[in-house]
């Protein structure tokens, strides 16, 4: 009954954003709608073997086999409701309404995968901590910008992930290393968190005694090779590994996306510039590149003028670095509730110190980090700073002058939920049902007082450098929307979007800091 | 029977305790008053109404005479560059056969004030005949935006009216936005702000008509009841003339210019009733052709009679007891009555009685929830031709969501539960009528959508919709009648108590 109940109310959240989503079916969508569309094309069309290696559209097959698998699945429907989605060279470019519409609703129903993810993971909390949870997931702006505008299938992928970390949490290892495995051949991106899992998973589910141990290892190797091969075995048979490590890895791209990720390499490059004006200055010769980051062109050379170069082993390395406060706490001390942290913050430091990363790889750690947003109240006040950063970091993904009411809208609506949600779970230390029962029951039962000491004390509010930092987020963004064009008109045009990559950069650092010391701090 | 006793109060108290960890659900959303709900919702239906002005708009990209949004465009074009006398006047300069103003001068200012605003971004979009049929982007876009910043009402995801402002594209947000200031202003008993709101509202769109007969009998009901009527009757005529003075100060110089814009507010030429509109008139045309029987000029007579005798019972009841329920009542009824017997009705037209349909929500759910579901039946053909499906099925999930939202104030009671088995035939009669035609509807939806009428009748969905419509309107029309007239005999009872 109360589980039933439950799924109903679960669903009704869903259903609420699903209207909203439809809503949003002819609004702008990027160059990764027609990505997604000739990989329907391209997998209905071809056989396997010439997945990886054809060449009709630059938009070249660059996820792993599953997620392969799944828009052949997809283009099974496409072709049914209209062929022409799935032509592969008539099919260029299509933008009827049969292949927006089906596209875009696809996503909406990939959705539900996420909210099984989201459904598994809130079964066992208390009322309130799930509605905030489903408030902050199943209504993220973040999602609906990327997902629903942009165009992409992240919430697909994170459902993957939170299936992952439910059965993880539940002591159910083996499933969700499983689950983590088949998640890599969707995006191999989120490979970034294999080690933690692989640290965890070694010392959580293997280290019980030698035989015992060593049995489950062998387990959790078979089931993952088994999944790897599964995914990657007809191609190994076809001989084209080489060819679709490829077009997975393309590192001939840059260190820097052309509109930088909110990550630490921002401040590199920052400083490298500043050297660079001061070093000539003071009559240094110094050679400016050609391919400057300000010019917004993306290239194999990485143009530093004075600092030296970045690899993407430099990256790596750093990654790494970062994570190994997270590989010792998780080697320690392997505990289920952790999970989730360590997780999230294996992603924030690939999104900090990685190649090429992409604003939107935000998603990968912030949505997880939902899942411990209501655990106490740092962690919601945290979330609050991080949530408003991370969806504003996105907005230039939406450029187009129509979604502008529909990206700051979505914005405000999340914050005000988000205040409303966390001031609510925060500030009432006794439980609701008292004050609730003092109504309806009258002088029966003691009138409780709404606010007792210990709740007024730890409320839900934010300092002065937290509501500075936001005030100057709204200062950044009437520059580059209206005094900027007003003051400079087009010279310049590429500062907008540097001050707002620069200062959510300060945002991300933060918040990667702050989990850190968390990590650290607890036992 | 003890044991049985206290069973029951145990079920009954884990009943309530269930209802309050329940009611938990919307508890962290109300809990900081009502202003941050109030916040929390607003920002939310503006995000749907952004969301809705993505789709088309009627008349989008089919010259010759394009759609509503064209008209509104004219108008800002109009207003701009022609002096105020010539805005209602036939001239070269203004061609009225070419979506003339057929509002009164309110709508005129208003239009004046966004050309204003438009021409200082895209002064092409508002030249005089060289911008006809102009749809750029800016055009639409700053347009709506004005739209949204306008609103000012409480009941902000009417469905109905977020598809015709915003998607089929009108102002009924301004007229409508008076109004409902007006009815919170006799509502606070401040009489007077609200006939002056109402005179605005009534001059900016001339179908706020619909109300008129509420808010006349409701003030004269609580005048008379003073001590001194004559004073109080004459204070309120003179915030009402005045106001109009004020509004149609240009248009009064002579009788010429006042009759030339009120002949276009009424264009009786067009005759009782166009297309398919679920009232009287075109339902029952259907068996009576009452073009064909009767003039132009016999028609509006005895339209203005029905429309007059259809008010009259709840205007009576106004006058004799008014309240403030009473009022929301009356306003209920007499736009029914004006949609469904008046002359030159349009589908947009259900928006009216939907209003103080809505503000009665809390008392009338199911009414309410019926009236919502056929009033945007009652628009779906209006909508398909402007290619709003999408939205219209959207926004219907979405009313029809949060109307049931868990554990809020939709769908049945909780302690409703009929006790007397006398009754249950009667009532799953209704509920098995009321699923038909629920279904039957849904079903007609979809037939709508993908299957052609025969050619003998090209309009028979359109038709079948319409004798739907028109006989659920009809059924809640005689219901919020008789609900009106018990509250007098309720007020009755509890004056004889008083006096007792």
């Amino acid at each position: 009954m109360e589980s039933s109940s439950s799924t109903r109310q679960l669903l009704w959240f869903f259903a609420i954003a699903v209207c909203v989503k439809l809503l949003l079916i002819p609004a702008y969508h990027s160059t990764d709608f027609e990505v997604h569309r000739h990989w329907l094309a391209l997998t209905h069309s071809l056989p396997l073997s010439n997945w990886y290696a054809d060449e009709t559209s630059p938009w070249t097959l660059d996820y792993p086999p599953f997620f392969a698998c799944f828009e052949r699945f997809l283009s099974i429907f496409a072709h049914y409701i209209d062929p022409q989605i799935v032509d592969l060279h008539n099919g260029l470019n299509y933008r009827a309404n049969s292949a927006i519409y089906f596209l875009r609703i696809s996503v909406i129903l990939s959705d539900l995968w996420l909210l099984y993810g989201v459904y598994r993971l809130t079964k066992n909390a208390d009322v309130k901590r799930r509605y905030l949870i489903w408030v902050l997931i199943v209504w993220s702006p973040a999602l609906v910008m990327v997902d629903h505008l942009h165009f992409q299938y992240n919430g697909f992928l994170l459902g993957w992930l939170l299936l992952s970390i439910s059965f993880l949490q539940e002591g159910k290892d083996l499933m969700g290393g499983f689950l983590f495995a088949v998640l890599l051949c969707f995006k191999h991106l989120f490979a970034v968190a294999a080690p933690v899992y692989f640290v965890y998973l070694l010392r959580h589910y293997c280290w019980k005694g030698l035989v015992r141990g060593f049995s489950r290892l062998s387990v959790l190797g078979a089931v993952v090779v088994a999944v790897f091969a599964a995914a990657y075995g007809p191609f190994l048979y076809h001989g084209q590994i080489q060819q679709v490590f490829n077009r997975m890895f393309p590192f001939g791209r840059g260190l820097c996306h052309a509109y930088w990720a909110p990550n630490f390499w921002v401040f590199y490059i920052i400083l490298d510039k500043v050297f660079s004006f001061f070093l000539k200055k003071f009559g240094f010769s110094i050679q400016i590149p050609a391919a400057s980051f300000t010019g917004g062109l993306v290239g194999d050379s990485s143009p530093f003028a004075v600092l030296p170069k970045i690899s993407p082993s430099t990256t790596l390395i750093m990654v790494l670095l970062a994570l190994s406060p997270c590989f010792i706490k998780a080697w320690t001390n392997p505990q289920p509730r952790m999970v989730a942290r360590w997780i999230a913050y294996a992603y924030t430091c690939g999104f900090l110190f990685g190649w090429h990363v992409h604003e939107k790889a935000s998603l990968h750690f912030v949505i997880p980090l939902a899942i411990v947003a209501v655990q106490s109240l740092e962690d919601a006040k945290h979330y609050f700073m991080l949530s408003i950063v991370s969806c504003y970091s996105l907005f230039p993904l939406l450029y187009e002058g129509q979604e502008y009411p529909i990206k700051v809208l979505l914005l405000l609506l999340h914050s005000i939920l988000m205040w409303l949600g966390f001031s609510t779970k925060f500030t009432r230390a006794s439980a609701p049902n008292t004050m609730v029962t003092a109504k309806k029951k009258g002088a029966q039962s003691k009138s409780i007082e709404s606010s007792s000491p210990a709740a007024e004390k730890g409320g839900f509010t934010i300092g002065w450098v937290g509501k500075s930092y936001l005030l100057g987020l709204l200062l950044v963004e009437i520059w580059g929307q209206f005094l900027h064009p007003y003051l400079l008109g087009d010279k310049f045009p590429f500062v907008p979007l540097m001050l707002i990559s620069t200062y959510c950069a300060f945002g991300i650092m933060y918040s990667w800091i702050w989990q850190l010391r968390w990590i650290i701090s607890t036992t | 029977m003890g044991k049985k006793k206290e069973k029951k109060e145990i079920n009954e108290k884990v009943d309530v305790e269930a209802v309050e960890i329940e009611d938990d659900t919307w508890w962290w959303l109300t809990h900081k008053g009502i202003g941050a709900t109030f916040l929390c919702i607003s920002v939310f239906a503006l995000l749907v109404r952004v969301a809705v002005s993505l789709h088309p708009y009627s008349g989008a990209g089919s010259p010759p005479k394009f759609g509503d949004y064209e008209a509104q465009r004219h108008w800002m074009e109009i207003t701009l560059n022609l002096p105020v006398l010539e805005w209602y006047r036939n001239s070269t300069g203004n061609d009225l056969s070419y979506w003339g103003l057929d509002y009164p001068p309110l709508t005129a200012y208003q239009s004046y004030f966004h050309g204003l605003f438009l021409r200082f971004f895209d002064p092409d979009s508002v030249s005089l005949f060289t911008s006809r049929g102009y749809e750029t982007y800016v055009g639409c876009h700053s347009s709506r935006k004005n739209d949204c910043a306008w609103h000012i009402a409480m009941l902000l995801l009417n469905p109905c009216l977020i598809l015709i402002d915003h998607g089929h594209f009108q102002y009924n947000c301004i007229s409508l936005g008076l109004t409902v200031a007006a009815i919170a202003a006799i509502l606070s008993q401040r009489e007077l702000l609200a006939s002056c709101l109402f005179t605005l509202a009534l001059s900016h769109k001339q179908m706020s008509v619909y109300y008129a007969p509420a808010f006349f009998s409701h003030l004269l009901g609580k005048c008379l009841r003073r001590k001194n009527p004559i004073h109080g009757v004459a204070k309120l005529g003179l915030t009402v003339l005045g106001t109009f003075t004020v509004v149609w100060w240009p248009y009064l110089h002579s009788t010429d210019a006042l009759l030339g814009v009120l002949s276009r507010l009424a264009p009786f030429e067009r005759g009782i009733y166009e297309d398919y509109v679920a009232n009287f008139w075109c339902t029952s045309s259907v068996i009576i052709k009452w073009k064909r029987l009767f003039s132009v000029h016999s028609l509006k007579f005895i339209s203005l009679t029905a429309t007059v005798l259809t008010c009259l019972p709840s205007m009576v009841q106004q006058v004799m007891a008014p309240s403030s329920r009473g009022f929301l009542y009356g306003l209920l009824n007499s736009s029914f009555a004006f949609y469904l017997f008046s002359f030159q009705v349009h589908e947009k037209s259900i928006l009216l009685p939907l209003l103080p349909a809505s503000l009665l929500a809390l008392e009338e759910r199911r009414p309410f929830k019926w009236l919502m579901f056929y009033g945007l039946f009652s628009m779906f053909p209006l909508l398909c031709r402007d290619k709003l499906v999408l939205p219209y099925f959207a926004l219907h999930a979405l009313f029809m969501l949060l109307y049931h939202a868990p554990c809020g104030h939709g769908g049945r009671p909780r302690n409703a539960r009929p006790n007397n088995t006398k009754f249950d035939y009667f009532d799953s009669f209704k509920t098995f009528m009321n699923g038909f035609i629920y279904l039957s509807s849904f079903i007609l939806h979809i037939v709508y959508l993908t299957m052609h009428p025969p050619e003998k009748f090209p309009y028979l969905f359109e038709a079948i919709i319409m004798l739907i419509c028109f006989y659920q309107f009809a059924l809640l029309a005689f219901y919020t009648n008789v609900k009106q007239w018990s509250l007098l005999e309720h007020s009755t009872t509890e004056e004889e108590k008083k006096l007792i």
